[in-house]
């Protein structure tokens, strides 16, 4: 058994600032969402943040706020999930490299390696243990949930601390906007839903989480599962991979109390999970998430977050619902997000 | 559970070869795939050297049969190249037939592409072909090698600097043991960049000489660039089919030096931990293991770190070791693959390879490496080590697969059919 013992969250919500679930939502008017972060000297020191770029700081930061509430001295295995990594760092490399190559400062080549946030965490945490980092697009974190895992049921760690971390930048906004991710238009994030038309909107965030073999007084819920698929290619597919994974594990779409969904507002994907909520969950509370954080490559932290929060306060704000379906009880949640018709996960976590 | 993991195939491409068999021609004759830059557009052409792969991107896309696609990285091509080598030579054929996963490490996904578009972008942002920039991050590869070769089951990309392709190799072999997986390609690719060669460069750790690992005068790294895949299967598929074996993957280890950035700490002790994690999984005592492939980069850094935990590991019985750097240069986040494939060579023909360019023993060490081609003598087991920025350190430990056996015949792979 897995149990989400200790979650950090920065957000372009209050995530990292008070404990309370979603009790007040900030509403943007945006071409993309931007965290709002903590103040770093409680986490890291100043005179080594000085040097360290937005992302690292977020990174070790809410890896520290789930340690902490996790109430865990050492992590077993740090990984982390990032779809892009220091996107700031490797932008700066990118202009100097333009400038015929001319560039002195190292900072920038080594905070844009992928592995950065993993090991910036392990020296602030003076962690010696397991340190890995997966940077597969909408993969990542779920490799790295797929990864802590194992560890655990191998009886090689007790307590791994999985991270999903991404930033946007306005220039990577302004490249990814002409390949046609995005909205054109600064949108509101709490109208999304209205928008219907193609282009998700861009956010960013790190969400750690430090997931034990054994329960302790924070505990948040059991996570029971997760997986990755590629190319399931279309609605009958998926279905099929959603009722074996959740038969996998004893349950059928009708057990599910909550399916948390990935709905980012694109017009060009959405309808796949109308699709699958039509077809497989069509009496169920059906939630979404992504209005508050944006997308981005490893979102469903985000999702997960939510999710554990659902259980543990056993309360399911509104600003989550995407029907109007209550559910009866709040026991399990599945997670599904997709990425392009591409890349597929799901995420099943339970109560305790 | 706890099964036995088992490399069914190999597959490489890399400045001394552009398939098994040349690399290991190279490495038995001696010859380094260190020169000056050809292929890589910089202006640091004629100031460092580098280990390229010496074939033109239009070359890759023939060699990989995609002649005339635009689409292409060149990490993806190197990519897709040692992949489809690796699946022949463990001559996999109906792919469904078990779950099969691929993970792919890469520190630089498609930045060889997209460090051409930034140029254009920034000086209009309206500009740029978008063809350069969609392949960008670092899944792209994965999932266009994975569909070359025809994989669907799981895929997942590693980047752990360095020793990314360790880590691919140690994910891969977890999902075989735990039975989510019956079969995992595992390595990594990179391509050379001038975003990496620039960002070593600002480091100041590019040899002009090119690299020579474990010397007291060594003076950096020297770039390169390739790929390499392994495949592994579980003991039910190769005891089924009745699978020649090329190795058993005994244990791995992975650690973090948790002490700087970019250095190694001086007294390795990320080192020794991988090592002695991977020690300890295989159950095999230091007196057992016959060669160590070591990361040995050329760095003063790391040579120095890797040597100290080498000899705190091993005491004053040190086996043989050597890097086999200053052949393919520092292939980055193919370099864990890249030196799996060459001390898998080492078990399969019972040869050590030679740890080229050294000259004077380091002085804070006792030990130092092989330095000319041994053959007939024994390799059984092999210790692997990569190392990383960010104190990612990993390493692996190969074993012949029965003790009592001869060299193993797989594919043609027997050292008369290779000198």
């Amino acid at each position: 058994m897995f149990f989400i013992n200790g979650i950090g969250l920065i957000s372009p919500q209050k995530t990292s600032e008070t404990k309370e679930f979603l009790k007040e939502v900030i509403e943007y008017h945006a071409d993309y969402l931007t965290c709002i972060e903590p103040v770093y000297r409680t986490y890291i020191d100043p005179i080594a943040a000085r040097r360290m770029s937005r992302l690292i700081k977020m990174g070790i930061a809410s890896a520290r706020m789930s340690v902490a509430e996790a109430g865990l001295e050492m992590p077993d295995a740090i990984i982390t999930g990032t779809g892009l990594g220091s996107v700031e760092d490797t932008e700066k490399i990118l202009a100097e490299i333009t400038k015929e190559e001319h560039f002195l400062n190292p900072t920038p080549f080594i905070q844009s390696t992928y592995n950065t946030i993993s090991s910036q965490i392990a020296i602030n945490l003076k962690c010696l243990n397991y340190n890995t980092t997966y940077v597969h697009r909408t993969f990542s974190f779920e490799s790295g949930l797929i990864d802590g895992m194992l560890q655990i049921e191998e009886g090689t760690a007790s307590d791994v601390l999985i991270g999903a971390i991404d930033q946007m930048t306005l220039n990577h906004l302004k490249i990814t906007r002409r390949i046609g991710l995005w909205k054109m238009q600064p949108v509101n994030n709490l109208q999304l839903m209205d928008e219907d038309s193609p282009g998700a909107l861009a956010g960013e965030g790190s969400a750690f989480f430090v997931i034990g073999a054994k329960p302790v007084p924070s505990t948040y819920c059991r996570l029971t599962d997760a997986g990755v698929w590629i190319n399931l290619n279309g609605s009958l597919k998926i279905n099929k991979a959603v009722e074996e994974f959740l038969g996998n594990n004893g349950l059928t779409p009708g057990d599910i109390d909550i399916v948390m969904l990935g709905n980012n507002g694109d017009s060009n994907y959405d309808f796949l999970y109308a699709n699958l909520a039509d077809q497989l969950f069509p009496g169920t509370a059906q939630a979404w998430y992504k209005h508050l954080c944006g997308e981005y490559h490893t979102a469903t932290g985000f999702g997960l977050w939510a999710a554990a929060n659902i259980l543990k306060h056993q309360s399911y704000p509104e600003i989550l619902h995407l029907n109007e379906i209550q559910p009866s009880r709040k026991k399990n949640i599945l997670i599904y997000n997709q990425y392009r018709n591409v890349n597929h996960s799901m995420t099943l976590v339970q109560s305790c | 559970m706890s099964k036995k993991i088992f490399v069914t195939g190999i597959g490489i491409i890399c400045a001394i070869g552009n398939n098994v068999q040349e690399t290991l021609s190279s490495l038995v004759g001696s010859r380094w795939g260190i020169g000056e830059i050809t292929l890589l557009n910089t202006i640091l052409k004629g100031v460092v050297p580098i280990a390229e792969v010496k074939l033109s991107t239009t070359e890759l896309l023939d060699l990989s049969g995609n002649s005339g696609r635009k689409d292409l990285t060149r990490t993806t091509l190197l990519g897709m190249i040692a992949a489809s080598e690796a699946m022949a030579s463990a001559g996999i054929q109906e792919i469904g037939k078990y779950r099969t996963g691929f993970i792919s490490a890469t520190t630089v996904g498609g930045m060889d592409r997209s460090e051409n578009f930034y140029k254009e972008f920034l000086a209009n942002p309206s500009k740029g072909k978008l063809i350069d920039v969609i392949n960008h991050d670092c899944g792209d590869s994965t999932e266009r090698i994975a569909r070359h070769i025809g994989i669907t089951d799981f895929v997942t990309t590693v980047s752990t600097a360095c020793s990314s392709s360790v880590n691919a190799l140690i994910f891969g072999s977890n999902l075989i043991k735990t039975g989510q997986l019956d079969r995992v390609i595992v390595g990594g690719t990179d391509s050379a960049t001038r975003f990496t060669l620039n960002g070593f460069n600002t480091l100041m750790i590019l040899d002009k000489t090119g690299c020579h690992p474990f010397d007291e005068n060594r003076a950096g790294l020297t770039l390169g660039e390739g790929a390499a895949y392994l495949v592994l299967e579980s003991e039910e598929i190769v005891l089924k089919e009745e699978k020649s074996v090329l190795a058993e993957v005994s244990g791995y280890g992975n650690a973090n030096d948790a002490y700087h950035q970019t250095a190694s700490s001086p007294d390795g002790t990320g080192a020794w931990m991988a090592m002695s994690k991977a020690l300890e999984m295989s159950r095999l005592s230091l007196s057992e293991i016959d060669y160590i492939n070591v990361h040995g980069t050329g760095t003063q850094n790391n040579d120095l770190s890797e040597g100290i935990a080498i000899e705190r590991l091993f005491g004053d019985r040190v086996p043989r070791f050597s890097s086999t750097k200053a052949f393919t240069g520092h292939t980055l986040g193919a370099s864990g693959a890249i030196e799996a494939v060459i001390s898998i060579l080492s078990i399969v023909n019972n040869m050590i390879f030679p740890n080229l360019n050294f000259r004077t023993q380091m002085k804070e060490l006792k030990i130092k490496p092989v330095t000319e081609l041994l053959t007939n003598i024994p390799v059984k087991r092999v210790l692997s080590n990569s190392f990383g920025f960010g104190g990612n350190n990993s390493a692996v430990v190969f074993s012949k697969p029965d003790d009592n056996s001869a060299p193993t015949e797989h594919n043609g792979l027997t050292p008369e059919l290779l000198i």
